[in-house]
């Protein structure tokens, strides 16, 4: 079996505001020298083990861009992983 | 005229816009469930608000792959009349057939509350009963509101004044402080290249009566009116 975790968070430049409320309170709990902080998607997927591996990296490429990922504000990456059942 | 209103798992201003629709305009409207393909004798399509099948993933981001919304695409390639309000916006951008994104809120708060919108574009079907720069009192009430786009999409909104509605103060000042989401521009409702689909936060459909505290939200309902029945 394949197991594709993805990762989708905002792109640079958008203001994330919850990234901003996040670092802001860390900083009220006493945390220093906080320069950014940035809130994203941790999504797993689990694939059929008789895909061929790039025939599985396409797959998620393909799940990313049309629904798991808003390309017009966020960026997405993936590793991808072949585990026992 | 005809008014369909599209319902989803988890719409739920779609009475609204029926009611607005046909008791306070005194058009014909339709319910249209999200799994059907059927939009015979249709001359305006409202995707409504709400929190479309819960709003997972994204606003709109599940919505814009139901059936329906192939539909939705053609109509609209047709050049028949789309509004999107609320929810309905954000499905409409995640179809693509709208430019940018809705982010959350720039407070992170949830917003529910009347604002003013000033009529930037007054020439396009769902503005044109209205005077231009007026201002309109129609309440938001959403989370993720604050309009995205890149600075090459923003330019092309201003060149073809596809902003149709920015939020602002009574006197019609567009200003940060009348700004409550931190939309780009200020702006509270787009539409397409075309001018035949339109998106919007703020909810025309609870401005419709006198009762509700305002009745400007009537103003964009007999812009389509008149789009539709030639009355332009």
């Amino acid at each position: 079996m394949w197991k594709a975790q993805i990762d989708v968070s905002y792109k640079d430049g958008i203001l994330e505001p919850q990234g901003v409320a996040i670092k802001d309170s860390l900083a009220s709990l006493g945390f220093a020298g906080i320069e950014k902080v940035k809130v994203g998607k941790l999504i797993e997927i689990e694939l059929s083990g008789n895909l061929t591996e790039d025939k599985a990296k396409e797959e998620v490429t393909a799940m990313c861009k049309k629904l798991l990922a808003n390309v017009v504000m966020e960026n997405f990456s993936f590793i991808l992983k072949k585990v026992e059942k | 005229m005809k008014f369909g209103v599209i319902v989803f798992p988890g719409s739920n201003c779609d009475h609204d816009c029926y009611y607005a629709a046909k008791d306070v305009m005194g058009q014909e409207a339709e319910f249209i469930w999200h799994k059907d393909t059927k939009l015979d004798g249709i001359d305006c399509l409202i995707v409504p608000g709400g929190f479309s099948y819960g709003d997972y993933l994204r606003a709109g981001a599940i919505a814009r792959f139901a059936p329906i919304m192939e539909e939705v695409q053609k109509f609209a390639e047709k050049g028949k009349l789309v509004i999107g309000i609320c929810n309905g916006f954000q499905i409409l951008v995640e179809a693509g057939l709208l430019p940018g994104a809705l982010q959350r809120n720039d407070n992170l708060h949830f917003i529910c509350k009347n604002v003013q919108l000033k009529v930037e574009n007054s020439k396009t079907s769902f503005s044109s009963a209205c005077a231009p720069g007026q201002v309109l009192s129609i309440p938001i009430a959403h989370g993720q509101g604050n309009y995205f786009a890149d600075d090459q999409t923003i330019a092309e909104l201003k060149k073809n004044n596809q902003i149709v509605f920015r939020y602002c103060d009574e006197k019609g000042v567009v200003a940060k402080e009348n700004n409550p989401n931190g939309s780009l521009e200020a702006i509270a409702g787009i539409c397409n290249k075309k001018g035949n689909v339109l998106g919007m936060m703020p909810h025309p459909e609870r401005a419709a009566e006198d009762v509700l505290g305002s009745s400007d939200g009537k103003f964009i309902l007999q812009s389509i009116i008149n789009t539709v029945t030639g009355k332009n």
